[in-house]
């Protein structure tokens, strides 16, 4: 008898490689303004499909490996590209860019985005032919001829599309509105970014699940990092809204959550209250892919003649629902917070996401069997002196359960390998928090291999300037009978 | 080290003189910890802050370091630090900040 108890229903992820628009990621974009040559060395050190879709992080990401797997193969990954398997990814495909282009011109109804009328009619047919991209590529988008391009490129407001950095422009963004900076051209591709790769990971969720349809779905809930908006409102939202016609949920509504980089775990839980409030049925959860987080460190990576690792973006999309009594339960019971009082030092942010619910729930640590938080691709951040973010996370949650007396001093050094995640996730922090393990973990649970897994988000809030504290929050999931 | 920061050491040591100050570290890597450490001896090497081309040679050491916890409270620092040292690359920091010491 089905209950109202929420449960994950599925989960699924989506990665666009998306080299031609690393130039428009925040810290290309400011660099190339200072220092013109450096596009071309930007784009000699771009990674072809080809050899984007052979990285271990991003194949594990896509669910063709375990997560486990990146224990095994010695950083940094960059230098060690696998063979494609070529078989169909669990949890979502790589989108090619040009497809991803051609996406961007048919997810924008005010018709800002132009596509060469040459370009469509090569990739028209590529789009139709596709399940992933065809529902979405039904509609034939604004398209100019080559005199017609010509003519708006020469607005100094307008931004080119290439693909891979370089030649012609496919196609071109134009402002939404020439007095205001929140509808500029870089905001509304920003936006629309969002917007298709967050709508690939729902369709993805869509064609790797049963029992959810497009009708199905009543609710969107959207944590993704972008602000839509006008000079009004910036941020006024709402991309979950925006996402759930494009993919075509005629049926449902949507709302944004924001809350940094944690925006998916209040997301999760929200949805997951949600359901079992019987407000809603079917809720999704999605966080589409950032724009302005391609090439964050690429200067680093560049300097060390390392490839622009950052370079895809990346989205997630999770279902949930009502108990079905077999998948994975959300247990609101413990739900982590974290009270303005704890302040902004990490081992207090961890003793209030990690241990207080444990401790509610009158759990010792060892019947948790997995712990996720911020599983950032070490090989994008400790290149360029940023550490292994996950690495160092767990050393200090280790360090915080130890000084509990939760766990041995001796067992942190092993608390990672033990109960955690090896960093795989694009740097963008939404879905490198705990949000882009659930795929894996939903996997690892019908396999047997956990009984649960706590996830938890921090956001940096003192970013916006506004409050000097962060925020997070921790959700758990337990196989369904635990 | 942030511009607030380096501006504010520079006039501690302005209107101190240099003798009478200590500066405490607490970064929480080597990278970090390093680039403090010459910030308030050699000067800010990003050239960025009021510390840039200014050699303040103050003494400085991080809260890590044997001779800085021998000086705190036990109980204290039990209670406010030792999880960090735990947590962090401790053992790491210390030898950088005394290679940087030693020249």
């Amino acid at each position: 008898m089905p209950t109202n108890r929420p449960v994950i229903r599925g989960a699924a992820t989506a990665l666009a490689h998306t080299p031609g628009m690393v130039r428009y990621g925040s810290k290309p974009f400011r660099e190339a303004k200072a220092e013109p040559e450096f596009l071309a060395e930007l784009t000699r050190g771009l990674w072809s499909y080809d050899e984007a879709c052979r990285y271990l992080p991003n194949q594990v990401f896509i669910g063709s490996q375990a997560p486990a797997r990146l224990w095994e193969v010695e950083q940094p990954w960059f230098d060690k590209l696998a063979d494609a398997d070529g078989g169909e990814p669990p949890f979502g495909h790589i989108l090619e860019e040009r497809r991803f282009l051609a996406l961007l011109a048919c997810a924008d109804p005010f018709k800002h985005v132009l596509l060469r009328e040459r370009f469509w009619e090569e990739m028209g047919p590529v789009m139709e032919a596709a399940p992933l991209t065809a529902p979405l590529a039904s509609r034939t988008p604004a398209l100019l001829t080559d005199a017609q391009m010509d003519t708006e490129l020469e607005s100094p407001n307008s931004l080119p599309l290439f693909t891979a950095g370089e030649g012609a422009p496919v196609g071109v963004v134009k402002t939404g509105h020439s007095e205001d900076e929140a509808l500029s051209a870089s905001v509304l591709l920003e936006n629309l970014c969002c917007k298709v790769s967050g709508t690939l990971a729902v369709h993805e969720l869509l064609n790797h699940v049963d029992g959810l349809g497009l009708g199905d779905v009543d609710l969107v809930l959207s944590c993704s990092e972008e602000a839509v908006g006008d000079r009004y409102q910036r941020g006024g939202g709402n991309m979950a809204k925006a996402i759930a016609e494009f993919a075509g949920c005629d049926l449902g509504t949507g709302i944004d959550i924001k809350d940094f980089c944690a925006a998916p775990i209040p997301a999760m839980v929200i949805g997951a209250s949600l359901v079992e409030s019987g407000v809603f049925e079917n809720v999704v959860v999605v966080g589409g892919g950032s724009l302005p987080k391609l090439g964050m460190k690429s200067l680093y990576h560049l300097e060390q003649g390392i490839p622009v690792l950052e370079d895809a973006l990346s989205a997630v999309a999770v279902w949930i629902g009502r108990d079905d009594g077999k998948s994975p339960t959300v247990n609101l019971q413990a739900v982590g917070r974290h009270p303005v009082k704890a302040g902004a030092a990490l081992d207090k942010q961890f003793r209030e996401l990690v241990l207080e619910p444990l401790r509610r729930l009158e759990w010792g640590v060892d019947r948790l069997d997995r712990v996720v938080t911020e599983v950032h691709n070490p090989d994008i951040t400790v290149s360029a002196k940023a550490g292994d973010v996950a690495a160092r996370n767990y050393k200090m949650m280790a360090a915080m359960l130890a000084m509990a007396k939760e766990i041995d001093k001796s067992d942190i050094a092993g608390f990672a390998r033990a109960k955690g995640v090896c960093g795989y996730a694009p740097t963008q922090g939404h879905i490198a928090s705990g949000f882009v393990y659930v795929p894996h973990a939903l996997r690892e649970m019908a396999a047997g291999d956990i009984r649960n897994c706590m996830l938890v988000a921090r956001a940096s809030l003192f970013l916006g300037q506004m409050t000097e504290l962060t925020d997070g929050m921790s959700v758990l999931i337990e196989r369904n009978g635990e | 080290m942030d511009l607030e920061d380096q501006g504010r050491i520079k006039e501690l040591a302005e209107a101190h003189g240099k003798d009478d100050l200590v500066v405490l570290l607490g970064a929480p890597t080597t990278e970090s910890s390093q680039v403090q450490f010459e910030t308030v001896t050699t000067g800010d090497p990003s050239y960025a802050g009021p510390l840039a081309g200014v050699e303040l040679g103050l003494p400085a050491y991080h809260v890590f370091e044997p001779n800085v916890k021998a000086a705190i409270d036990p109980d204290q620092y039990a209670e406010n630090i030792e999880v960090l040292e735990m947590g962090l690359d401790a053992d790491a920091i210390v030898d950088a900040l005394a290679g940087m010491r030693a020249g």
